[in-house]
């Protein structure tokens, strides 16, 4: 694909399309908190909260709830609120958030890994470990967001189940689905969600300039394909100035999603 | 009150191998280093550690201190993984329970409440159960909900770093976050902290608001004055996070020979060695 793209009478490079593309993952979320990791989420949460869903609550990264809009690479200028971690897992139980993480391997039905390729006891490749994903998978809404979208990440199976899919909770019983509320993923292709059968992954839109076979060849399972399934949106002039204005002046999301 | 002022040594003297140790901080953030260089010195092995993982559990980890590890995650915050929590993981030996982040505080949470268990939903349908087929479910019996019962995780020691103590034990953190210190106190059986400065109970009292001083003098056995006692990691508003030195933690782990260099400059000799070599003023 092209590292440029028509936005109206504005250009959009991927990472833009990307961003805008994660912040309509928090859309009518209300009075909720916005946890995005790593830059390209957090561009779209900032955006989100900028544009379309002003009631979202965000953090500044440390244990500060931070008002306004700021950039990526900085500090807030003003904040509302205090939310040390422990009060991050109140929240999270609470069912008021909705996280977008950045998983190693995903697979068909939303199991998400974060821990370690390869057997548990003894891993080609050691990870962070489970962090919160059990718990946010089981308590409240959660997205995805795949900087490189390839069959590596896109498997059939994960190595080590750290937030739970579709398939594992409906195993697990009532209570480890109650609250599970898989809404999205955004990688570098496409756009997808999870409904297709069985509350399967579906592809929802392809990026500018990326074809549909090109999604499912670099997906590692089935994927399903929406009836329709269309172009993501490209940002609004509005957006893109916020975003190269305001959110990220100095381009971090350019290093995070490269055009291939 | 009872003056519980003594030293790292002091502190190493009283655990033994084979203990369940806590060590408080997130990440590499606040950790209770001057404490575990100390551990680093002794003899002291075999141990069960239970931590929010940073350098600490890497540190540990390298030296061979560690027979089981039970965590969330292991990271050093601005440098993602851990190197050498990552070698060990690869290279195997060492029992790992890695249980989601919350399940960690609900266990400490448990314990510091005597109670058997707490019931939570984080945990259920993930591979924390499958890693850990000892954890159980409990039945609610108010309703239908099948929960996970997070086992209490007790601990022998606690050490935290605070930014101010006086010597009875009460101790405050200064920062933006408290962590978790006070549940790892409250989950040990004795518990040490490092701080900063140690300062008559009124100074401490004047230091911050009253709901700062995290710590009470009931949960704490030790006070170690340590300052700069948090190095490399973060100690707002005291210090920040030493980068650089972090960086170079990190790439000497990643190879023999610089680690074994990183070691004899940093690590052979005593706190006051360390702190001289680090630059720090102390």
């Amino acid at each position: 694909m092209t590292d440029v793209v028509e936005a109206g009478a504005a250009t959009a490079t991927l990472a833009e399309v990307c961003a805008v593309a994660c912040a309509r993952a928090w859309r009518d979320d209300g009075e909720i908190l916005a946890s995005p990791i790593t830059v390209i989420p957090s561009i779209g949460a900032r955006l989100a909260r900028a544009t379309t869903d002003p009631d979202l609550l965000l953090t500044d990264g440390e244990a500060a709830l931070a008002a306004g809009v700021w950039a990526v690479d900085a500090a807030p200028d003003e904040l509302e609120g205090w939310l040390p971690y422990r009060a991050v897992f109140d929240i999270c139980w609470a069912g008021r958030r909705h996280v977008m993480m950045g998983p190693v391997q995903v697979d068909r039905f939303g199991n998400a890994n974060l821990s370690a390729i390869g057997p548990f006891d003894r891993p080609t490749r050691a990870l962070l470990g489970m962090r919160g994903a059990p718990g946010n998978t089981t308590n409240h809404a959660t997205s995805y967001w795949v900087r490189r979208h390839s069959p590596r990440v896109f498997v059939e199976r994960v190595d080590v189940v750290c937030g739970i899919g579709h398939d594992r909770a409906a195993q697990a019983g009532p209570t480890a689905a109650e609250f599970l509320d898989l809404r999205r993923v955004v990688s570098d292709l496409a756009v997808l969600d999870f409904a297709g059968p069985d509350g399967a992954m579906r592809l929802v839109s392809t990026h500018p300039g990326v074809g549909v076979d090109e999604v499912v060849a670099a997906t590692g399972f089935d994927l399903a394909l929406a009836e329709d399934v269309t172009t993501t949106p490209l940002p609004t002039a509005a957006e893109l100035a916020l975003i190269r204005e305001v959110i990220d002046p100095r381009g971090l999301r350019e290093r995070e999603v490269r055009p291939r | 009150m009872v003056d519980k002022l003594m030293t790292e040594a002091d502190v190493v003297a009283r655990l033994r191998s084979g203990m369940t140790i806590g060590i408080g901080g997130w990440g590499s953030r606040r950790k209770p280093m001057s404490l575990v260089r100390a551990l680093l010195r002794s003899d002291v092995s075999d141990l069960t550690l239970v931590t929010y993982g940073g350098p600490d559990a890497g540190l540990l980890l390298a030296a061979g201190k560690v027979r089981h590890l039970v965590y969330g995650f292991v990271s050093l915050d601005s440098i993602p993984l851990e190197p050498h929590f990552r070698a060990a993981r690869e290279r195997g030996g060492v029992r790992f329970t890695e249980y989601d982040e919350g399940m960690l505080q609900w266990g400490l949470r448990a314990a510091a409440n005597r109670l058997p268990f707490l019931p939570t939903r984080a945990g259920l349908a993930s591979d924390v159960r499958r890693f850990n087929p000892d954890l159980r479910t409990v039945r609610s019996p108010y309703g239908d909900e099948e929960l996970l019962a997070m086992p209490a995780l007790r601990l022998d020691a606690a050490l935290v770093h605070m930014n101010r103590a006086d010597a009875a034990g009460n101790a405050q953190y200064l920062g933006p976050d408290p962590y978790f210190d006070d549940l790892f106190c409250q989950a040990a059986e004795r518990a040490y902290v490092s701080a900063e400065r140690v300062v008559p109970t009124a100074e401490l009292m004047a230091g911050g608001p009253p709901q700062s001083v995290l710590i009470q003098r009931w949960h704490t056995h030790g006070v170690v004055h340590a300052p700069h006692g948090a190095h490399f990691t973060s100690c707002a508003p005291d210090y920040g996070r030493d980068e650089a030195f972090q960086k170079a933690y990190a790439d000497a782990a990643g190879d023999p020979a610089a680690w074994a260099a990183f070691v004899e400059r940093y690590l052979a000799g005593d706190e006051q060695r360390y702190q001289r070599a680090v630059g720090a003023t102390a």
